[in-house]
């Protein structure tokens, strides 16, 4: 029992240098009581699958975002401070989320959360950091779970929600594919849920659904199901590997039917890159999206982006990810310009929940003190001759019984130097 | 023959049994104290690294008694962490705010499913010996994602569910903070686990799984009932590992498939080997590395300056390439772990 109490003292002693250390590193919040602000830096978090499952693609998210704000600090930051973006591998493991968000709150004391990626992972730390009074903006996910003023006031979404995204997806298929036999595969989780959801408002009951695990990379038995049923559409509500996997198992096992992907898992550079010499595969792939598109050259917004990710993120491969990363940026930058000089966690909650924010998106940012939820609609698009376009106009909804409607503001322009100014 | 695990050095006598339990129960104590000190020294995060080492401690005591004292090597006592986890999932949300008491009940429900599915497994051990008892632990390890998937409607997959907990009691103050409370629980678990586990080492029981350990025939011709020692052995290390996936479970306030994987019950493995298999106090070192050696390499990625490419390559894998370092340099320096090495002069 000696050499037991020893280790403990040891421990003791480990624990106590560590303790100090730590205090050291993390007490550096300088004048101002709000964790993570100083009078030249704000301090904020993510955490992404940077490997693992759901790495492909997402993976590059964070590092845009991280480009952006380096071009803003670049010219002269948020009311004078500079934005420092830490970004924590979780590798899509609800388990390793709960560790490294812990970290970025209670160690690094980060101002807020961004952008924390995945509905099954950040599904987990909701609680954790509303019990710590954390912004959780701009949940880079569409579960409904982010929606939820009354019971996680800090937490806002980003992307267009499943629901709603299942609904204007359901609706084209209604009117293009009249009569065909719909099925569906999707995770396993809240995300898969909430997108059949939405489909099945506007379809009914679907003729065959399937559900796969992150963990387990094979959709053999799933695919075989679908093509037994004898599906003609198949709706995915899956991540960009899982998208891949699905359509080169539907390929190897003889299964023909026109594929219809949520936004989340339909990027086609993301998709190319995992099919490798299959990626003609995508050919014909219907998908939505909110944003511009990284191949629409033209768009003013996709220029400044290029710009900003041939100075400040390496000039990395361009693709949808890397616009989502920066509007990201865009919007969080808004938030803090409007938030003003005198930046507090209630004070950002307020003014995201006034809402009014103009950005790249095609479809409207509902925010509003009872409306958590990121964007409100999307426009469909669709692979042609190796290409990801557009068509149609932007539709909005909500995910209650709301009609799909056609949206026809037109997108702002991004102001001339790429950083909103401060209102 | 049966694989022999564990070093055959410290099957020495034990202290008489009296004075031994009274020194036990001392040690116990003033250990409490000495948490409840660091409780209130460290800031929040260190305090949850702290009850995470509580935690990983019930699983690390229970497996050295296992495979240090019994010589059964297990690599499945993530499963068992699993189920003691589930448990308190599904019994907490059951009876989610009537109050503290409930997670007594969770906990101990948590102990007993464990134990259950300990016992099935222990049972089945014992009639295996070496490679093939490897082989039937790992099969366990591997089947936890199948049945949270399989079993959806209750398990819910890979996202898994939150566990309800209840907020420090009003006793303790509004401003108390709750990564202290969660130290405390984890601690109380882990102590109790110890001095139980002393104990029970330290007199016939652990005289029996030291001599079936070292030789089965001999054991049987001194009236030792082999088989029974055996799974016996197994339902306690898995009544540990239950406790501690229940504390685990608590900490994070949820639970996912992804929290127990096959590398988690190999990490259990390596760091009683590493702290000294088949002593207490190693498994104290331990539970103690399973903290330690991430975060440490967590900071090394940090520290230094590379790629991002790179950064990203090493965060996933330098913790397994410094668990292997460490692996090899404390059984090349001191194969009997870090709990063999004794100071040369005493210190006060």
């Amino acid at each position: 029992m000696r050499r037991i109490w020893s280790a403990l003292a040891a421990v003791a002693l480990v624990a106590a240098a560590a303790g100090c250390s730590g205090d050291e590193g993390g007490g550096g919040s300088g004048g101002g009581n709000v964790p993570g602000v100083t009078d030249t830096e704000i301090l904020v978090g993510t955490h992404m699958p940077l490997t693992g499952p759901a790495a492909a693609g997402y993976s590059k998210i964070a590092p845009a975002t991280k480009a952006y704000f380096d071009y803003v600090n670049a010219n002269g930051g948020v009311h004078g401070r500079k934005i420092t973006y830490k970004i924590m591998d979780d590798g899509y493991n609800p388990a390793t989320t709960q560790q490294v968000v812990r970290e970025l709150v209670l160690q690094d004391k980060v101002f807020a959360i961004l952008n924390g990626l995945g509905t099954p992972t950040h599904t987990g730390v909701l609680d954790f950091l509303k019990t710590n009074r954390v912004p959780d903006v701009f949940v880079a996910s569409g579960s409904r779970s982010w929606n939820q003023p009354d019971k996680y006031p800090g937490t806002f979404g980003f992307n267009v929600d499943y629901t709603v995204e299942g609904k204007i997806l359901a609706t084209h298929v209604k009117q293009t594919q009249a009569g065909k036999k719909v099925c569906f595969l999707g995770q396993d989780d809240d995300f898969g849920r909430d997108s059949l959801a939405g489909i099945e408002k506007i379809l009914g009951p679907v003729a065959a659904k399937q559900s796969y695990v992150t963990s387990n990379p094979n959709v053999g038995p799933q695919m075989g199901a679908l093509k037994q049923a004898g599906c003609q559409v198949v709706m995915l509500a899956t991540v960009p590997g899982f998208t891949a996997l699905s359509l080169g198992t539907a390929a190897k096992i003889g299964f023909k039917a026109q594929f219809v992907v949520t936004q989340v898992g339909a990027d086609l550079g993301t998709l190319s890159k995992q099919l490798g010499a299959a990626a003609p595969l995508t050919e014909g792939l219907i998908s939505a999206n909110y944003l511009p598109l990284s191949t629409d050259d033209a768009n003013p917004w996709i220029q400044l982006y290029k710009k900003v990710n041939a100075a400040h993120n390496g000039n990395a491969e361009f693709d949808n990810n890397i616009v989502y990363g920066m509007s990201v940026g865009y919007l969080f930058v808004q938030s803090l310009q409007a938030a003003g000089k005198d930046l507090t966690r209630e004070g950002l909650i307020s003014t995201i929940e006034k809402g009014g924010f103009q950005g790249p998106g095609l479809a409207p940012l509902r925010f509003s003190a009872d409306n958590h939820s990121g964007y409100g609609g999307e426009q469909l698009s669709k692979v042609e001759g190796g290409k990801q376009a557009y068509f149609g106009t932007p539709f909005e909804t909500d995910d209650g019984d709301a009609p799909v409607a056609a949206y026809t503001t037109a997108p702002a322009a991004p102001p001339a130097n790429g950083i909103p100014a401060a209102s | 023959m049966s694989v022999t695990l564990a070093p055959k050095v410290d099957a020495g006598p034990r202290q008489a049994k009296q004075p031994g339990q009274r020194r036990h129960l001392l040690w116990t104590v003033a250990a409490a104290v000495l948490i409840l000190v660091l409780s209130y020294l460290l800031p929040p995060f260190r305090n949850y690294q702290l009850a995470t080492v509580g935690a990983y401690l019930c699983v690390t005591a229970g497996l050295t008694v296992l495979t240090g004292l019994n010589g059964q090597l297990s690599l499945g006592h993530g499963a068992l962490m699993a189920a003691g986890a589930y448990t308190v999932a599904l019994v907490q949300e059951k009876l989610a705010g009537r109050g503290q008491w409930t997670l007594l009940v969770a906990v101990l429900a948590a102990i007993v499913v464990a134990t259950a599915a300990g016992a099935v497994v222990g049972l089945a051990a014992a009639r295996l010996r070496g490679p093939y008892l490897a082989g039937l632990t790992l099969a366990v390890a591997v089947l936890v994602p199948a049945i949270a998937s399989t079993f959806d409607k209750t398990f819910n997959s890979d996202q898994g569910l939150s566990v309800y907990v209840d907020p420090p009691p009003v006793a303790l103050g509004a401003a108390f903070p709750y990564e202290r409370w969660q130290a405390w629980l984890a601690w109380i678990g882990a102590l109790l686990t110890v001095l139980l586990l002393a104990t029970l080492v330290s007199g016939r029981f652990g005289r029996a799984l030291r001599a079936v350990r070292d030789d089965e025939a001999a054991a049987r011709l001194a009236g030792v009932n082999v088989a029974r020692t055996q799974v016996l052995a197994f339902v306690v290390s898995a009544a540990c590992a239950g406790l501690g996936g229940a504390l685990f479970a608590v900490l994070a306030q949820s639970v996912s498939p992804g929290a127990f994987p096959l590398s988690l019950s190999l990490f259990l493995v390596m760091a009683i080997v590493i702290g000294g298999l088949g002593s207490l106090a190693g498994a104290i070192w331990g539970a103690v590395l399973l903290v330690a050696l991430p975060a440490l390499a967590h900071s090394v990625t940090d520290s230094i300056d590379v790629s991002p490419a790179v950064a990203q390559r090493l965060e996933g894998n330098l913790p397994l390439a410094l668990f292997g370092i460490t692996l090899i340099v404390v059984m090349l320096a001191a194969p009997g772990g870090i709990a063999s090495l004794r100071p040369r002069r005493r210190k006060a």
